[in-house]
């Protein structure tokens, strides 16, 4: 029989504060009842002698001090584990909201985790073609990385997600493969677009869901990306499946850990929020990777919206100093129509190295890339020139690099949400567009490769399909 | 240790924050045993009968009335055979240990030997029974593997001692290897020893730095070189390369050993550098890089205490093999994730903070922690001397150098790579900005590079910086009137400047030939560029434009010469010629 204690003394936020308890573990799982018999979770977040402070979950709106009752589980937070999840919705507690039955454990794990040794951890180098230009062929993305969307509200980051779910694929392998989705603090309708998305296209077969909606409780929020890495890492390392996990919105989580922080008095770091964020969010980004001897893979697109396209702010900030690279979406790519509105010089992706190149993508593809990158610089900076000066002062070389910028974006960068790329054409594409330019001028490219491509039958039979784009930019 | 043995029970727990009461009688900084696991932690402050623990693993399902057990020892480091080519966590335990007794994630608890307690040492004596030592005095050596011989001394703390026993062969690192007859008693010799991590070694002066330490990257050696025994720091947001450049330095410093300080960043790049290492060739002394090489590996998910520790277990071992009188250069990426978890642990003790919540002796820790650093004339029988460089890296929030990291560091090195994000946007890498960046040793080397390159190199270096702040200034002018505005000499001067920038600064680490420069390829890059400058400006004064002068095919031959391998250098010494060459015919076909 466990104890319970009516022992409480204070609230403050979410904050429950009980005295007199004996035994009681740091982040051990504690259940709150109240006197109309609703039971709450919380965690304790620090013990002091007999004086234990609890994290309540779902807030303490009606909790009255005298006749709350307390008991501790002797446990942290928890979730039961099997391959039964697939397929399956959840709230930010775990349990099942699809209306289906509950889930007969195989496991059951601390969804804490442990961290990865640095040893036994893999190099990621597998291609994962998205099917799209501006990822695969600029900021090519592995198995294993965590490569996050750098979005903001009214950007298209969720169709952007939804599109690399659908068309991930590794080429030429039919390994299994499994999509785990981590709502934090979305709307309904953003979530619906996600499950109806999945559902539509036949992905919920692979797909866990973790919902925690704008107005469920926002202490729930710090719990479920840890659910759902927990959930990957047993479906990666235990039944050998590529995982893609898509957490959004980061920046909500954020906010409920500076909610809590502010709760528990402590000093804050920048914008409020606390000094130790850095190292929270390290805890789930890091979570990504391969190991040694396992088939199976964590791949992470994290979405946070970035207030007031702020890079600098501390959450896309920290994030950036955690993951592999980041996909950064802009307002004004969007405003002239372009989909996806990836701004290729922001974005990076910094395992591309290893996972690009002959018997992985194509032997010229570091070139190309180099060369792209090089020559729209170059347009771009040709654009700001001719905003200044009007394009009449440009050079007649600077009017090319103009033409090639424009191009770009019109016929490389956009594309169609339906429209499924594979690296051929990406890098084709990438040579056709470059065939304005004079051989000479590719100087990055090794000539071996210019022999091979350059205005080459294939690439100049290739037809641009940026779908429903035809008017002029 | 056994009667200093202290046991107290938890009081309080909140994060990696650990109260222990019953503790009134420990010391200061001794290592504690926490919880009914054995957590790792280290005491950091003591009110009355209670200590402040801070824990170096995460404290989930610990509780009051726990026990807590002093070690009655500081945090130490083990210091002998086995360290290079290892891979150690932030409190010197090997990560390949770690896995082979618990697997593929590192659990809590662990207590592991941090040297390999099995395997045998060869060791050589150099001197005999009978021979007066003092402290630092080489009793023999182990050939840790081909290319380091392992100096067994005397250990510091040890004043003066006549050795009464010392034997040759093969021993574990706890065997006693020599006896030595102090006034205090006996002493036994093993070949580790154990060193208190936050206690620099000592030494017996510093000197000014005055070796170069090449890296192999021409923006470093040419621009801001860093001296043997100097330190420096690479401030940068993320995406700026940061990591890139620490890697590069690791891979091709010229030291003698390298030890690499992953400090809360990503793990996938300590397994980058762990594949790769054993791969490549040390330029100096062709053996594999690993094998000059020890790694400290505190990745961001790793508890956030150890990361503090992480920094001084990298510098301890640094510090040990600059005493055996060799270059040793440590790169710590990043210290910026360091002083983050002295400002957690600040927090949680709740003291005053300072600036952007950061303790307020946060600069007095990072200073301690540079001036660890030096050209040193080690405690030794024959004034060996030893040098350690330091390389931090700091990541301000936003790349905004006000931070108080970057600004505290600054007060402390000599060397300054300022990483721009512009320059990362070009894809323009390292992305070292030439206008911000400085050095502050050059002079301290001149004599020895000029003996070397020529006096010409100090000219050629103060042209070079001369060509890019001018183009500075006029990129300004055609940025408001346009190109046509600038006379053809100007011109010259911004085609000259993007020259050195893309064809001189710019290095390609991902290129097997541009990854490293030895000293003669990198002087003949610059003479070629400089000779570019010199004809060029000659032609123009006969009348030619600067479109057409740059229209010559040397120009594509000077984009080509990173590419050119360091055998083959005599492609580059031709250029020259070829640049007076055509720019002859260029004019008489002009006339």
């Amino acid at each position: 029989m466990t104890k319970e204690y009516k022992t409480s003394a204070e609230i403050s936020g979410p904050l429950l504060l009980v005295e007199k308890v004996d035994n009681v573990k740091f982040e051990e799982l504690a259940e709150i009842e109240m006197d109309n018999g609703e039971v709450r979770r919380g965690q304790v977040l620090e013990v002091d002698g007999d004086r234990a402070l609890i994290q309540i979950f779902e807030g303490a709106s009606g909790i009255n001090l005298k006749k709350v009752k307390i008991r501790f589980k002797g446990k942290g937070i928890e979730i039961p584990l099997s391959p039964d999840m697939l397929g399956r919705v959840f709230d930010g507690q775990g349990s099942p909201i699809d209306g289906g039955g509950a889930i007969i454990p195989k496991v059951i794990r601390n969804i804490n985790g442990n961290p990865i040794n640095p040893y036994t951890r893999d190099y990621p180098s597998e291609f994962i073609q998205t099917g799209i230009s501006s990822i695969d062929g600029l900021n090519t993305l592995v198995r294993g990385q965590k490569l996050p969307i750098f979005s903001a509200s009214g950007l298209p980051h969720a169709q952007l997600a939804a599109q690399i779910a659908r068309q991930a694929r590794v080429r030429g392998s039919k390994e299994d493969f499994a999509v785990v989705f981590a709502a934090m603090g979305i709307t309904f309708e953003e979530a619906d677009y996600f499950i109806s998305d999945f559902k539509k296209t036949g992905a919920i077969e692979r797909a866990v869901l973790f919902i925690n909606l704008a107005d469920d409780p926002a202490i729930e929020r710090i719990a479920i990306p840890r659910m759902a890495l927990t959930t990957a890492e047993y479906l990666a390392y235990e039944c050998d499946m590529h995982v893609l996990v898509i957490m959004t919105d980061l920046t909500n989580y954020c906010e409920a850990l500076r909610e809590i922080s502010a709760a528990r008095k402590e000093v804050p770091g920048r914008r409020g929020y606390p000094g130790y964020l850095y190292t929270d969010l390290s805890t789930i980004y890091e979570r990504a990777g391969r190991i040694k001897g396992k088939k199976g893979s964590i791949t992470q697109i994290p979405i946070l919206t970035m207030p007031e396209d702020d890079k600098t702010h501390p959450v896309p900030d920290l994030t950036g100093y955690i993951t592999e690279g980041q996909v950064i979406l802009s307002r004004a790519l969007l405003k002239k129509g372009i989909y996806p509105p990836v701004d290729v010089q922001a974005s990076l992706s910094r395992l591309k190295d290893k996972g690009i190149g002959k018997d992985r993508t194509r032997e010229d593809h570091a070139d190309v890339f180099n060369q792209l990158f090089a020559m729209y610089a170059l347009g771009l900076e040709a654009r700001e020139l001719a905003v200044i000066l009007g394009e009449g002062a440009l050079s007649e070389k600077d009017k090319l690099y103009l033409e090639f910028a424009d191009s770009f974006d019109k016929h490389y960068i956009n594309q169609g949400e339906d429209e499924n790329r594979n690296i051929e054409f990406t890098l084709n594409l990438g040579w056709k567009l470059l065939g304005i330019f004079d051989k000479a001028e590719l100087k990055r490219i090794k000539d071996q490769f210019i022999d091979t491509y350059y205005k080459s039958e294939q690439v100049e039979k290739l037809q641009f399909k940026a779908a429903d784009f035809d008017q002029e930019l | 240790m056994k009667d200093k043995m202290i046991e107290g029970k938890i009081v309080k727990i909140s994060g990696p924050l650990v109260v222990a009461g019953g503790m009134g009688n420990v010391n200061m900084f001794d290592v504690v045993k926490v919880g009914e696991l054995g957590l790792i932690g280290e005491i950091i402050e003591i009110h009355g009968d209670n200590a402040y623990i801070q824990v170096y693993e995460e404290t989930g399902g610990i509780g009051p009335g726990e026990k807590v057990v002093s070690t009655g020892e500081p945090l130490s480091v083990e210091l002998g055979p086995g360290l290079i080519g290892t891979i150690f966590d932030g409190i010197q335990r090997p990560l390949k240990e770690i896995a082979v007794k618990a697997g593929n994630f590192i659990p809590r608890g662990l207590d592991i030997p941090h040297l390999d307690r099995n395997k045998k040492w060869d060791f050589k004596p150099v001197l005999k029974a009978g021979a007066e030592v003092k402290a630092g005095f080489v009793l023999g050596t182990v050939d840790e593997n081909e290319n380091i011989v392992h100096k067994i001394m005397v250990p510091p703390n040890i004043d003066s001692a006549k050795i009464k026993k010392i034997e040759s062969g093969s021993f574990t690192v706890t065997d006693t290897v020599c006896l030595l007859e102090t006034k205090k008693g006996e002493t036994e010799v093993k070949l580790m020893h154990k060193w208190p991590v936050r206690i620099g070694r000592p030494y017996l002066r510093k000197n000014a730095p005055t070796r170069q330490l090449k890296s192999g990257q021409r923006v470093v050696d040419a621009m801001f070189p860093i001296a043997k025994g100097g330190t420096a720091c690479v401030p940068g947001p993320f995406g700026s390369g940061k990591t890139v450049i620490q890697h590069q330095l690791a891979k091709w410093a010229d030291a003698k050993i390298i030890v690499y300080i992953g400090c809360g960043e990503r793990g996938n790049e300590m397994t980058d550098v762990l594949n790769e290492l054993p791969h490549l060739k040390d330029p100096y002394t062709g053996k594999t890089l690993m094998e000059r090489t020890v790694l400290i590996a505190n990745t961001s998910n790793m508890p956030v205490a150890a990361r503090e520790a992480s920094i001084f277990t990298g510098i301890t071992i640094a510090e040990y093999y600059r005493d055996m009188g060799y270059d040793i250069a440590l790169m710590a990426d990043s210290t910026s994730r360091w002083a983050e978890a002295l400002r957690e642990i600040s927090g949680r003790l709740e003291e005053m903070p300072g600036e952007e919540g950061y303790p307020a002796y946060l600069g007095t820790r990072i200073a301690s922690f540079y001036e660890r650093a030096g050209d040193v004339v080690c405690i030794s029988e024959d004034e060996r001397q030893g040098t350690l460089s330091v390389i931090g890296a700091v990541s301000p929030p936003g790349g905004d150098l006000s931070d108080p990291v970057v600004q505290a560091t600054l007060k402390v090195v000599k060397v300054f790579w300022s990483l721009e994000s512009q320059l990362a946007y070009r894809r323009h890498f390292p992305a070292i900005s030439w206008l911000n960046s400085y050095s502050l040793y050059y002079d301290n080397f001149r004599e020895e590079i000029e003996k070397k390159m020529g006096t010409i190199w100090t000219e050629m270096r103060r042209e070079t910086f001369r060509l890019l702040q001018i183009e500075n200034d006029l990129i300004e002018i055609v940025r408001l009137v346009g190109i046509e505005s600038l006379s053809q000499k100007d011109r010259l001067t911004l085609e000259v400047s993007r020259l050195i920038r893309e064809d001189f600064l710019h290095q390609n680490a991902f290129s097997d030939i541009d990854t490293y420069t030895s000293e003669r390829k990198m002087f003949l890059m610059l003479d070629t560029i400089l000779q570019m400058n010199e004809k060029g400006r000659a032609a123009i004064d006969r009348g030619m434009k600067t479109e057409d002068v740059f229209k010559i095919p040397a120009v594509e031959k000077i984009a080509r010469m990173k590419y050119v391998p360091e055998n083959e250098l005599k492609q580059i010494e031709s250029i020259k010629d070829d640049i007076k060459g055509e720019l002859d015919r260029l004019e008489r076909t002009e006339a």
